[in-house]
């Protein structure tokens, strides 16, 4: 190991220093409450992180085998005498770690620089929103301000916990933490005094539909602990790979040394596949199909072919990933989730927390390999995703709602990969999208805030006006314009833009620039990414190509649609024709992110010689294969790319609209735009056939079953009723009449008193007395008629 | 008859129960010296004494595992593993009263020096009944237990109640000795022997008259049985524990009952397993009655300690679940060590229920309705929450001593419903009257935590001494309801020389 | 099973034989109350007064004390006979038992008990 390795750490321990600091000390830190010092905090600790992971891939460069950096033990248990399960915080440093720390650290740096900006905007637009003045107001910013900043490193800290995890738990430990700040990110506004609730709910249906995904997360993991009794990553694959021949009980003791294992690949037969080239392949029985796994784990006393344990081990992770990363069937909390700020949305939303779900499917590799029906669902899973949420992002308005769905869609592209078995492309394309999306979030929340400028610019301009206005007449007409105006138009709708390239040419430019990256356009970082997807899908699947191509498409002319509703054109609104460009602090990170999209493909050229991504994967990612550069595939998707532009340019670019009330062109389509616009009616689906249903189900268990069955019958009336009379008989009838009645009676005979059946009160010594005779007489008769006689 | 030797004797071997005897004898005498204001020194002093006896005790547990069994006093006594662990609760118990006494007995103006004495005598008295191995020597125990009890009853010289309460307990008391002294005669007529191994081995052979043996053993039965409240030989508890001061009911409500346990478990698993079938069946007929008669009789009472009484009854028939468990040879250490388990979470959780009696008890002895319990939660909520937990436990729900000792209790019984029907039968009846006992301890809770008490109810303070002996009980019973196996461990292991 | 035949035979007469006089006696015998045979007793001289008087209780702790010495006597005096031949711990039970008694008297005497008030 390499004595670089050992800073590992600090990449975790920097943000959480960041969140310390600014949980704590952050509204000292403002004591001037304009003060960016949160920010500063958080974007050093963030570009420490980046530097840290610099020096990791730096370190791997030289020793690509990497390290496993030891914190402490998290758990050990004695499972049998012989065997002790043993979590060890490990941070796993390989080359597909290393990546995504660059991934997360690099573009979560720029984020977080950006926020500095935007937030400080923000703030102040909600202390205007709130009313607040003076000490109230400045108490709101160090509040808000340092609150997100605390937030944003949590996340990242929490993010690079899910990477550098060296176990499915810790692993599972980021994904919750992830999760959780995402959670405290969407409702950061949740006390916005119009949207708050709206907020919130946002925050919740995201944290809600998780839940769900986690739940096949948490069985995944179970079920690894059962079939291979650990849940480091190393030895779940290496005793994996040794079940195929031996049996559960000889490879479950047996550690990745002793098993000879390495997760490089090197076997000829990996090469000899990624070689074969044939539509469909995937779909025919591979060598290793589950038939033929048929070693038999055991969990608990039952015994499962392993096929069908692997099989059910990675749909339980895709549903993990489904939830994570925002697939069909649960992707409909991410639309959702853009009521958080501009920069959440770009780095958790979209680059970083949502790809959660490709890394852990492209580190399980091992696991998916053995189990190609999951393979397959995977992919179709992806693919159907890509295109439906493509589908979806042509017919909305709203400027981040547009990204939301297209970030589904790329994700959709990933997943595909990963399921089709491209690893490296998956992960190619994870981080390219990464650098375009979060540039084109970035600048969508600077588009947001130019608007929100102009509108402001606008009051004000309106308010000089009011304060010349002279006769009465005038001064009501004058007052109508302004309730007017006070509901200014949504400044994320993109009706209301129009033309602001000009007035925003650096985010406008720079945009663009994101545009064509995520439209596939060569030689821009997205064409090549997205290529080696279809180039995988092309060799392994029809389908999934097929798919592919078209969400391809319409991706492409979704871009051209939102570019040019938002940049060309007339201004549609006041508030458009007076936006302002947005300061340095939010423009260079666009301009970074600009040049990232730009030449990110460079990482991974898909020429003979280059290949560097693929390689450097190949030392991590055990079955990552390379496919073979196919010139036709890339045409075409060039070609598919430039023709839904064209047509985007016809539809949009060539006469655009003039007023924010015009119809959108693609209306004319009727129902079928409808159907797009209200997003395949999925959440109506999903009120129907599962909440209200639950609702109704709960509202029966509470109101039905439980209070008035449970409560009112069985409890009031069956069970006291019966204790009350039941007390009453034993107590009166029984005790007092059956018992103390004998008692006395014989207690009469005895003293053989003529004055008949008294009844004695009890409290008498002399009844006890007798009871105790009559219980010694019963004794006697027992023993001597039983034994004796 | 041969004098026997000092060292024949073997005194080491009780010294702890020795020691107690010669110190409260001292006590005694000290106590004249006390003048009457400052009577709480006899208290601590006798809690000295009783740490005292703690720590030889300890020694001997310590050295037990070497050792192993000892005899004293020519075989009359033996010191195994069982006695060490009943004299361990009793000790516990002894200091417990002592603490809830030393506030209640000045507040309601009795403090009188000989009641630590006495509490100290009836110990001796428990430890002897634990350690007997001889029918003379539980009797002569048994006395020694009894008469300071019904002193400490008829503390209130100037109440009535009380009086009478140790008048009735005293006549009855005498009552069930005579039976018991009767039938310690004719087991000696049918065997020759009053030694407990002695008449075992006579029995297990030619027994010159069993049936004489076998009345003898019916009416020792009667007797412990008697001492333990069990139907239907319960009827003086109620009037007992309601008329004595709390600090003495609570005390003889664990006290006395457990060391009444003592003998009948030791008499009947080691001088009569030969005659199992025929205690086998009276005790699971007394256990069965005890139950539905003390929980059910329970529910109808107003007045908390009267209700306590008939919840200590229904105690007993738990307890004697456990012995007719012990009628099979191969069962009876398990059953065993479930009844001493069982003893020591009812004495701590008991002792607790009544030490909040006497924390909410008025300076002149009412107060002590259930109905008074109303609001506690708000105006006193600790002691209120020690309430609950003492009553949770005495239901037997988890996590409490009482859920644990139940389980024990019950699964012995049912482990031996394979042998004989009754068994499961008594376990249902068990488990059912369990049930039905949640209704009036939960009755309690409800008063307490639900119903509005009386804003202006004041209540005496608590002193640290009591509030000590409630956090013990209180912590006891939590710990023991959290991790049993802690004690279960050592009552089984008391058991494996012991019977 | 003989001997219980003739127990139960024995319980029979038992209650049988004090039963016949009684029941022979209110059968057969002549009834001719007067007042002297209604008397108390039959015979003596009648009460004056009120006979539930109430006894001082220190004549009953006079007389328990006066037992304690009643009962050392009888124990000791075996005990001082043979004092020549005793072991050792016949030395000591018999100490012991003094010690024990002489705690009575001392605790009596703290008490008042001797007092006579």
């Amino acid at each position: 190991m390499q004595a670089i390795f050992a800073i590992a750490p600090l990449i975790i321990i920097l943000p959480f220093a960041g969140v310390f600091i600014n949980a704590f000390f952050g509204r000292r830190l403002m004591e001037n409450p304009d003060s960016p010092a949160p920010g500063i905090v958080a974007s050093v600790m963030a570009g420490g992180a980046f530097t840290v992971a610099l020096l990791l891939f730096i370190g791997l460069l030289n020793d690509p085998a990497g390290a496993q950096v030891p914190l402490f033990t998290w758990m050990s248990i004695q499972i049998s005498p012989e065997r002790t399960f043993v979590i060890d915080w490990t941070l796993r440093v390989d080359t597909l770690s290393s990546i995504m720390m660059l991934v997360v650290t690099g573009v979560g740096t720029l984020i977080h620089i950006y926020a500095i900006g935007y937030m400080q905007f923000d703030v102040e637009e909600n202390v205007h929103k709130r009313h607040l003045h003076g000490a109230e107001a400045d108490e709101f910013k160090r509040r808000y301000f340092s609150r997100f900043f605390t937030f944003l490193n949590l996340f990242l800290g929490s993010m690079l916990i899910l990477v550098t995890g060296n176990t499915f738990l810790t692993l599972f430990v980021g994904w919750e933490l992830v999760g959780l700040c995402s959670f405290l990110l969407i409702g950061f506004w949740n006390d916005d005094p119009e949207k708050g609730v709206a907020n919130a709910k946002a925050a919740n249906k995201a944290f809600i539909v998780n839940r769900v995904g986690d739940f096949g997360m948490l069985m995944a993991i179970f079920l690894l602990f059962w079939s291979f009794g650990s849940l480091q990553f190393d030895e779940v694959f290496s005793r994996g790979e040794c079940m195929i021949e031996g049996s559960q009980a000889d490879c479950i003791t047996l550690s990745p040394e002793e098993l000879d294992w390495n997760p490089a690949a090197t076997s000829e037969e990996e090469e000899a596949r990624s070689g074969a080239i044939g539509v469909l392949a995937s779909l025919a029985p591979a060598e290793e199909g589950p038939g033929e796994l048929n070693t038999l784990i055991f969990l608990g006393a039952v015994g499962f072919p392993m096929g069908a344990v692997v099989t059910a081990i990675t749909l339980l992770m895709l549903l993990g990933a489904t939830g994570k990363s925002a697939q069909i069937p649960l992707f409909v909390w991410l639309p959702d989730a853009m009521a958080g700020p501009t920069p959440v949305s770009a780095l958790i939303h979209a680059a970083t927390m949502v790809t959660a779900g490709i890394y852990m499917i492209t580190r399980s590799n091992v696991l998916f390999h053995m189990a190609p029906f999951s393979e397959t669902v995977v992919a179709v899973v992806g693919g159907l995703t890509a295109l439906v949420a493509a589908t979806i992002a042509v017919a909305q308005f709203d400027i981040k709602k547009v990204l939301a769905y297209s970030t589904i869609s790329q994700l959709g592209f990933m997943i595909a990969a990963v399921g089709l078995g491209g690893y490296v492309a998956g992960i190619f394309h994870l981080a390219t999208h990464a650098f375009f999306k979060a540039l084109l979030f970035l600048g969508s929340g600077s588009v947001i805030q130019g608007m929100e400028r102009g509108i402001l610019a606008g009051e004000a301009g309106h308010g000089d006006e009011h304060g010349s206005a002279h006769d009465d007449e005038h001064h009501a007409e004058h007052d109508d314009h302004h309730d007017d105006h006070h509901a200014h138009p949504d400044p994320q709708d993109m009706r209301n833009m129009g033309g602001l390239l000009q007035r925003m040419p650096t985010t406008g430019w720079t945009y663009i620039i994101g545009s064509l990256a995520l439209a596939g356009i060569v030689p821009l970082a997205g064409f090549w990414s997205k290529d080696e997807i279809l180039l995988d899908a092309n060799n392994e699947s029809l389908l999934v190509y097929i798919l592919l191509s078209v969400a391809s498409f319409l991706t492409a002319f979704y871009m051209t649609r939102q570019v040019s509703l938002v940049f060309f054109g007339q201004p549609r609104t006041d508030a458009a024709d007076q936006a302002t460009e947005s300061p340095g602090v939010v423009t260079i990170p666009l301009i970074i992110l600009g040049a990232l999209s730009v030449f990110g493909g460079l990482m991974n050229l898909p020429f003979e010689g280059f290949h560097q991504l693929g390689h450097w994967l190949e030392y991590s990612v055990t079955y990552a294969h390379i496919p073979k550069f196919n010139l036709t595939v890339a045409v075409i998707s060039t070609v598919v790319a430039l023709a839904a532009i064209g047509l985007g340019w016809l539809v949009y670019g060539r006469s655009p609209s003039q007023s924010s009330e015009d119809q959108d062109p693609l209306a004319s389509t009727g129902p079928l735009f409808g159907f797009l616009e209200a997003k395949w009616y999925w959440d109506e689906l999903y009120e129907a056939v599962l909440i209200r249903p639950f609702t109704r189900l709960s509202d029966f268990f509470a109101n039905t079953l439980d209070w008035n069955v449970f409560h009112d019958w069985f409890h009031d009336t069956l069970l006291s009723g019966f204790f009350v009379g039941g007390s009453q008989i034993m107590s009166k009838p029984i005790d007092q009449g059956v018992v103390d009645g004998t008692v006395n009676g014989l207690a009469n005979l005895v003293s053989g008193s003529s004055r008949g059946l008294r009844r004695i009160q009890t409290g008498f010594v002399r009844n006890y007395a007798l009871v105790v005779a009559l219980g010694v007489v019963v004794i006697v008769i027992f023993l001597v008629a039983r034994f004796v006689l | 008859m041969d004098i026997p030797t000092l060292e024949s004797l073997n005194l080491l071997a009780v010294l702890p129960a020795i020691i107690l005897a010669a110190y409260t004898g001292l006590l005694l005498v000290v106590d004249l010296f006390i003048p009457n204001e400052n009577k709480q020194r006899t208290a601590l002093l006798a809690i000295l004494g009783l740490g005292a006896t703690g720590v030889a005790l300890g020694v001997q547990i310590n050295q037990y595992s070497a050792i192993g069994d000892q005899m004293a006093f020519g075989g009359l006594v033996i010191v195994d593993g069982y006695a060490l662990f009943l004299q361990g609760i009793f000790l516990l118990s002894a200091i417990l009263g002592i603490l809830m006494a030393m506030n209640y007995l000045p507040r309601r103006g009795i403090e009188r020096g000989e009641y630590y004495s006495l509490i100290l005598f009836t110990t001796v008295g428990s430890m002897f009944m634990a350690l007997a191995n001889d029918l003379m020597v539980v009797f002569v125990a048994l006395e020694l237990l009894s008469i300071p009890l019904y002193v400490l009853s008829a503390f209130i010289r100037d109440d009535p109640g009380s009086e009478e309460a140790g008048m009735k307990y005293f006549l009855l008391g005498a009552f069930s000795s005579a039976f018991f002294v009767y039938g310690v005669a004719l087991i000696y007529g049918g065997t020759g022997t009053t030694s407990l191994d002695g008449v075992a081995a006579v029995l297990a052979g030619e027994a010159l008259n069993l049936p004489l043996a076998l009345v003898g053993m019916g009416l020792l039965l009667v007797g412990l049985g008697f001492k333990v409240a069990a139907f239907p030989f319960h009827m003086w508890t109620p009037d007992v524990y309601q008329g004595a001061p709390t600090a003495a009911t609570g005390f003889m409500s664990v006290g006395a009952k457990v060391a009444g346990f003592a003998a009948l478990i030791r008499v009947l698993v080691t001088a009569f397993p030969g005659a199992a079938q025929a205690w086998g069946l009276l005790v699971i007929a007394i256990a069965i009655l005890t139950m539905i008669l003390g929980n059910v009789t329970a529910i109808s009472q107003s007045n908390a300690k009267r209700m306590l009484a008939y919840s200590s009854i229904a105690h007993a028939g738990y307890i004697l679940v456990a012995l007719s468990a012990a009628q099979f040879p191969e069962l009876a250490q398990e059953a065993s060590s479930a009844a001493l388990f069982y003893m020591l979470t009812y004495t701590i959780t008991n002792l607790g229920a009544f030490a909040v009696v006497m924390a909410i008890e008025k300076d002149d002895g009412s107060g002590v309705e259930i109905e008074d319990f109303a609001g506690l939660a708000k105006s006193r909520p600790a002691v209120a929450l020690m309430m609950l937990i003492f009553m949770l436990s005495l239901t037997g729900l988890p996590v409490s001593a009482g859920m644990v000792g139940k389980f024990f209790v019950f699964g012995v019984a049912i482990n031996a419903a394979s042998q004989s029907v009754w068994l499961a039968i008594v376990a249902i009846v068990g488990v059912l009257t369990s049930v039905v006992s949640a209704f009036y301890y939960m009755r309690i809770v409800y008063m307490m935590y639900m119903r509005d008490g009386d804003e202006e109810a004041e209540y005496p303070a608590i002193k640290p001494a009591l509030g000590t002996a409630l956090a013990v009980t209180g912590i006891g019973t939590l710990v023991l309801g959290f991790l049993p196996t802690l004690l279960f461990d050592a009552a089984q292991r008391a058991l494996i020389a012991g019977l | 099973m003989s001997e219980w035949t003739f127990i139960a035979l024995l319980l029979v007469t038992a209650f049988i034989f004090p039963a016949i006089p009684i029941v022979a006696g209110t059968l057969l015998g002549p009834r001719k109350p007067n007042e002297m045979k209604n008397s108390t007793y039959e015979c003596g001289v009648e009460t004056v007064g009120d006979t539930w008087v109430q006894f001082k209780v220190q004549y009953y702790i006079f007389a328990l004390v006066f037992l304690v010495f009643d009962i050392e006597l009888i124990f000791l005096y075996p005990w001082a006979v043979a004092y020549n031949q005793l072991p050792l711990f016949g030395i000591v039970a018999g100490v012991v038992f003094i010690i024990t008694l002489a705690e009575a008297l001392v605790y009596a005497w703290r008490k008042g008990a001797l007092e006579w008030l």
